[in-house]
């Protein structure tokens, strides 16, 4: 399998105030295939989010590297970037926030398509990859729940035709019951048009399922990556096997899980 | 029998009847999952009861509350004035996400010692120092200084601990708590999940439990009531509702969860 990101010993820092230099993620080194998808799991806090901000450019590296088909990943800043560089989208933790309250749908599918490099997919199409009828093109966010928003953003991000498509907690701000139903479709989206998927959550019990690797950070560090059965059934890290005990168990026994 | 008992318990919100005849008992002690997808009205009936239906919904049927001292036989009889005694009194909630459920331009202090002033009559100190007592209850470190901060100044597992300690301070003998851990990290979820375990033996409790998680239902709750479409299809106890469910809904139920060994166990198989 050829590598598509290639995250080279990538550290992000913030400078807090009166409290000295914070590294959020400290010399990761992460890679997701073409056509894989990964699954980072963490707990919040650990450095995951920014991490796929890093990925993005949204936030400058203190050190590190991180590669798109072998080339380098500049800070976004005002200019636009060249077309090779533009192939990673992003569908971000809360679909209220991350689309624009006072455009039709339809009109912010069609910006995702403006950047596609190649025939992007109608937008009519688009909003049937993700299971939401033509005439959803005219109507505007409010019209929509919280989940039929998040597909919007997916398909917005899979009209730019990305080679990477990057989910930053997608499924967090669902309601509980949608979770696993609007992850799987992310994996099927993002597949079937052939792009990688590195999906961020904290539920490694959703990961699990829609990812074909995992890898499982710690205070701004990987800890442990691998299969994801691998990693769910034989966990190597003191802190993996933590966050699994932690999953309480459908087996009707009443056990409480180990804090 | 101590605690609530819900007979019949239908709503009907623009024409549409959301909870349509739902029966569960939440006795004293024990911790009653009512489990179900979204949309089968286990977040409405623990609302109905507290009266915080939406504005213009119709309720039916009968709410009893007994806790010894108290007895109403009807809930949804009862005038707001008299609502509004029991509620957060006697009734207490705890809901999904504690960033929006807590007020972010209030203090800590402020929000937990706000409803003791006023239910229990206690004074500005005496309020004050028994809400460092809930807070070191709950395991809030530092509940001195963590009074005098700010919702945004805690993670969001100590905030629904905050939560939960606003919710007990009144000692109130039914706890509703509608997807509590939902929004946390497993590691804290586990954490709350004993905590509420905690209270429910300590100090007699009896819990509405709403949750669509079945393994969050396997590890707290005594007994699992399984809504659909606005009513209670099933209802035992939690070993014999997820494993051995006696209705078609509940085994699909059972049987929609991702076939998931036991993790850190290497086995193939549950």
């Amino acid at each position: 399998m050829t590598t598509r990101l290639a995250v080279e010993g990538a550290t992000v820092t913030y400078r807090q105030p009166g409290r000295g230099v914070l590294t959020a993620v400290d010399g990761v080194d992460l890679e997701v295939g073409a056509g894989e998808v990964v699954g980072l799991v963490g707990e919040s806090g650990c450095g995951k989010s920014t991490l796929a901000r890093a990925v993005c450019g949204l936030e400058p590296l203190a050190g590190g590297r991180i590669l798109l088909d072998g080339e380098p990943i500049g800070r976004l800043g005002l200019r636009s970037r060249p077309e090779r560089l533009r192939r990673i989208q992003m569908v971000f933790q809360n679909p209220y926030a991350s689309l624009n309250p006072r455009r039709r749908v339809g009109a912010q599918i069609e910006d995702g398509r403006r950047v596609s490099a190649g025939e992007a997919p109608s937008v009519v199409e688009l909003l049937e990859s993700v299971g939401l009828e033509a005439s959803a093109a005219s109507r505007y966010p409010h019209e929509f729940s919280g989940g039929q928003r998040q597909r919007v953003a997916i398909a917005r991000a899979m009209a730019a035709g990305p080679e990477l498509l990057i989910g930053d907690e997608p499924i967090a701000s669902l309601d509980a019951s949608l979770q696993a139903r609007v992850a799987a479709l992310m994996r099927r989206v993002a597949l079937e048009r052939g792009a990688s998927l590195l999906f961020i959550s904290h539920d490694l019990a959703v990961v699990r399922v829609i990812a074909d690797r995992i890898a499982v950070m710690q205070a701004g560090r990987i800890v442990e990556q691998g299969p994801a059965e691998q990693v769910w059934a034989d966990p190597q890290h003191p802190y993996t096997r933590r966050l699994l005990a932690a999953i309480p168990i459908a087996d009707g026994l009443g056990r409480l899980p180990v804090v | 029998m101590s605690g609530l008992e819900i007979r019949g318990l239908a709503l009907e919100l623009g024409g549409r009847r959301i909870l349509d005849g739902v029966d569960v008992d939440v006795p004293a002690g024990q911790v009653t999952g009512l489990a179900g997808e979204s949309g089968s009205g286990k977040t409405m009936t623990g609302l109905a009861v507290l009266g915080l239906q939406p504005a213009g919904a119709r309720r039916s049927g009968t709410i009893a509350y007994d806790d010894g001292k108290v007895r109403v036989p009807n809930l949804l009889d009862l005038r707001p004035g008299a609502m509004n005694r029991l509620r957060g009194r006697r009734i207490a909630m705890v809901f999904q996400d504690p960033t929006a459920s807590l007020q972010p331009m209030l203090s800590i202090g402020t929000q937990l010692t706000d409803h003791m002033r006023r239910h229990l009559g206690l004074s500005r100190a005496a309020a004050r120092t028994r809400a460092a007592e809930l807070l070191e209850r709950v395991r809030v470190p530092s509940p001195e200084a963590a009074l005098r901060r700010y919702p945004h100044q805690f993670s969001g597992g100590q905030l629904q601990r905050v939560a939960i300690a606003i919710a007990i301070a009144c000692d109130p003998e039914v706890l509703i708590a509608d997807e509590p851990t939902t929004a946390l990290d497993v590691t804290v979820q586990a954490g709350v999940l004993r905590l509420l375990r905690e209270l429910t033996d300590d100090l007699g409790l009896a819990v509405l439990l709403v949750t669509h998680d079945l393994g969050v239902m396997s590890a707290v709750a005594d007994t699992v009531a399984v809504m659909r479409d606005g009513r209670v299809v099933e209802h035992g106890s939690r070993y014999q509702v997820i494993r051995e469910p006696r209705t078609a809904y509940a085994r699909e139920l059972v049987e929609s969860l991702p076939r998931t060994p036991p993790p850190g166990t290497g086995e193939g198989s549950a």
